[in-house]
């Protein structure tokens, strides 16, 4: 149905987020055989294009300009606007990151567009096409399809697979110059507190910790079962009300939705609105010492047991995997 | 200082959803303040308290919406303000929202608005950013800290874990974050002091708005459950024997490691 789908390629510390892989596979469906052009906004993104086109983009339009060194939502919107108003898209895809969520409305609202947000799944392609979504955070779901005007959605991180790498499609790549101004947001510094590489929302393995691990180093061997798995590490409000760790680690209906492969719930009691975070992963493992506890009504495979004796047996089990394979 | 708080009525976090007719079943459920919002809320008074002015919380919604309002209204706000669309309105998006709060806030000379950063039911965190944009002021999303001077802002916002210091000025919409503070539950004097406090209520008539101008831009097409998860195992045996079972598990059933 689509004439043609932009789909903006989030860079983060100079590289492609995979989540912008998984928005040009959304964004192939919406387009039901229409063309798909990637955006790279930023001071030096050009090299990356290729990627994106390796990824299924059709061509990439880049916007390079100092004042997009850093995201904001002034400079981004301007820089957006400029490469929609060359090539008039029926469709936009973003992906639902810090960035997507900031910026997507003030695009939908300048575009004076419906925007569907964080999309989990999309049913049938072109104009038929249907959107699924978490709302009451994952409690339920909503079907739901833009009345008319552009198809504008971003897509949650990791639940739409990306297509197969192909390096060997090409594609063009253009540079459009657009004049940048006015920003009213200043930077002046970003604080990294993530302890690992790995983005909490991005992550295949997410082990979560609670009130159960008693302390801030209780977390360690958390963070060695993470670290063997390529994963990242989570957390209860109860962990993080007892300052355990950090607010910015909290899952749940107040805190941040994963739908890992594997999320690991370390004494963890399972009260409703924990998992309402992390209910749809696809497979949960719970360790806790109560049989009764709640937590265990949605693990698809449960340990009772101390898991200060557990985990450290896993991340030992899972490094004689590593070997073994 | 003139501060504005949107406020959206949404269901107590413990509440199960049931649906029956392709809706959301809401007769008996308990209903609360976006928790979000109580950030927002708790932000304004403290700012109103340090630097003297006035705290607005705004709602759409239907009637039932005036007891978040009085909550709001306990906790420490001025003056509370209900658009109520039941009448004009059957559907609602996010669109639609933010068109009927910007045009209730246009001509308020506003310095401050504060929104959650995403309401816990819709969970799209649209409305804030719209807001602002139909305003033409500036915005700056989840956010922890907040410092005013004058008509400079300095903010810190939660940016996927790490913290981003932001440098902006008055007027401004920001969108609370968990851990922005706490918000205090309202003290007995404080409700019925909230009694007595002005609430005024609104309809889309009173701002001039036509139905045509809030005309939905997405429709839901169905609403449903997720599937439900067939019960899970909790292995047996020697605790080492289990750790060995349950690494295996994920390796050749599972296939997530
Ligand atoms: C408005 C509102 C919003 C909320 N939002 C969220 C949210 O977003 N996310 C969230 O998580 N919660 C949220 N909560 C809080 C929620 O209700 C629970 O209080 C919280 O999830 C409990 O955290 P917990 O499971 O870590 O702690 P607890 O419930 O105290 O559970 C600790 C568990 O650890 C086990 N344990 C203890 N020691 C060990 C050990 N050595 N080995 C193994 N197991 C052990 C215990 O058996 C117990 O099951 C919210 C609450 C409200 C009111
Ligand atoms: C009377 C009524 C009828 C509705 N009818 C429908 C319907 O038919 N179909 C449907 O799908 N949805 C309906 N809704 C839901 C509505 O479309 C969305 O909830 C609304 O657009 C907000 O979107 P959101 O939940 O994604 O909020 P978000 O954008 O996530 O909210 C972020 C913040 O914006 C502010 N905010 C959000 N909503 C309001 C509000 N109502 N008043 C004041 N501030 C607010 C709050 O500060 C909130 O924390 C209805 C809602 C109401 C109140």
């Amino acid at each position: 149905m689509a004439n043609k789908v932009l789909v903006l390629g989030e860079v983060r510390d100079g590289v492609l987020r995979n989540v912008s892989f998984e928005a040009i596979a959304a964004a192939k469906q919406i387009a039901d055989g229409a063309e798909v052009v990637g955006v790279l906004l930023g001071d030096s993104v050009t090299s990356l294009a290729s990627e994106l086109i390796a990824y299924g983009a059709d061509r990439v339009v880049t916007v390079e300009h100092p004042h997009l060194k850093s995201y904001t939502s002034d400079g981004f919107s301007q820089a957006f606007l400029a490469v929609y108003e060359e090539e008039k898209p029926e469709a936009i895809v973003f992906g639902h990151t810090s960035l997507g969520k900031d910026l997507s409305p003030k695009i939908a609202s300048k575009l004076q567009s419906g925007l569907i947000s964080d999309v989990t799944e999309i049913e049938g392609s072109g104009e038929g096409a249907l959107f699924i979504r978490p709302i009451y955070s994952g409690k339920a779901f909503e079907k739901v399809k833009i009345k008319d005007g552009i198809v504008f959605v971003t897509i949650r991180p990791n639940n739409i697979a990306p297509l197969e790498k192909d390096a060997s499609r090409t594609g063009e790549v253009a540079t459009l110059a657009v004049d940048i101004q006015n920003l009213r947001t200043i930077i002046k510094e970003v604080v990294r507190k993530a302890s690992t590489g790995v983005d909490l929302s991005e992550a295949k393995v997410v082990v979560a910790g609670g009130r159960g691990v008693k302390s801030a180093e209780g977390f360690e061997p958390l963070q060695q079962l993470a670290d063997v798995l390529g994963g990242a590490v989570g957390a209860s409000r109860g962990a993080c009300d007892a300052d355990y760790c950090d607010y910015s680690l909290q899952i749940g209906q107040t805190g941040k939705v994963v739908t890992p492969d594997l999320y690991i719930a370390c004494g963890i009691s399972g009260a409703i609105q924990h998992l309402a975070g992390m209910s749809n992963s696809k497979v949960i493992v719970a360790i806790n010492k109560d049989p009764e506890a709640n937590i265990f009504k949605v693990a698809d495979y449960g340990i009772v047991g101390d898991l200060f004796e557990v985990v450290p047996m896993l991340v030992e089990e899972f490094k004689a995997l590593k070997v073994n394979s | 200082m003139n501060i504005f708080v949107l406020v959206k009525r949404t269901f107590d976090t413990e509440e199960k959803i049931v649906i029956a007719n392709g809706k959301i079943q809401d007769d008996g459920a308990e209903y609360i303040i976006n928790p979000y919002d109580e950030y927002a809320i708790e932000e304004a008074i403290q700012l109103r308290d340090a630097n003297s002015g006035k705290v607005t919380v705004v709602t759409i919604g239907g009637e039932d919406a005036e007891k978040q309002l009085r909550t709001a209204l306990a906790m420490g706000a001025d003056e509370a303000v209900l658009i109520n669309t039941e009448d004009d309105l059957d559907e609602l998006d996010q669109y639609s929202t933010a068109v009927i709060l910007a045009e209730y806030l246009k001509d308020k000379e506003v310095d401050l608005i504060l929104a959650g950063n995403v309401a816990i039911d819709g969970g799209t965190g649209q409305v804030g950013p719209r807001v602002a944009d139909l305003l033409g002021i500036n915005y700056v999303t989840t956010i922890t800290d907040l410092e005013i001077d004058g008509t400079n802002v300095k903010i810190v916002r939660d940016i996927e874990g790490d913290s981003e210091v932001i440098e902006t000025s008055l007027p401004l919409l920001v969108t609370a974050q968990q851990g922005l503070n706490e918000p205090r539950y309202p003290s007995l004097p404080g409700i019925m002091k909230a009694k007595k406090k002005p609430l005024a209520e609104l309809e889309l008539d009173d701002l001039d708005i036509d139905e045509d101008d809030v005309e939905v831009k997405v429709e839901t097409v169905d609403v449903y459950l997720p599937p439900q998860k067939a019960a899970g195992r909790v292995l047996e045996g020697e605790l080492a024997d289990q750790v060995k079972e349950l690494v295996n598990l994920l390796h050749s059933e599972a296939k997530v490691v």
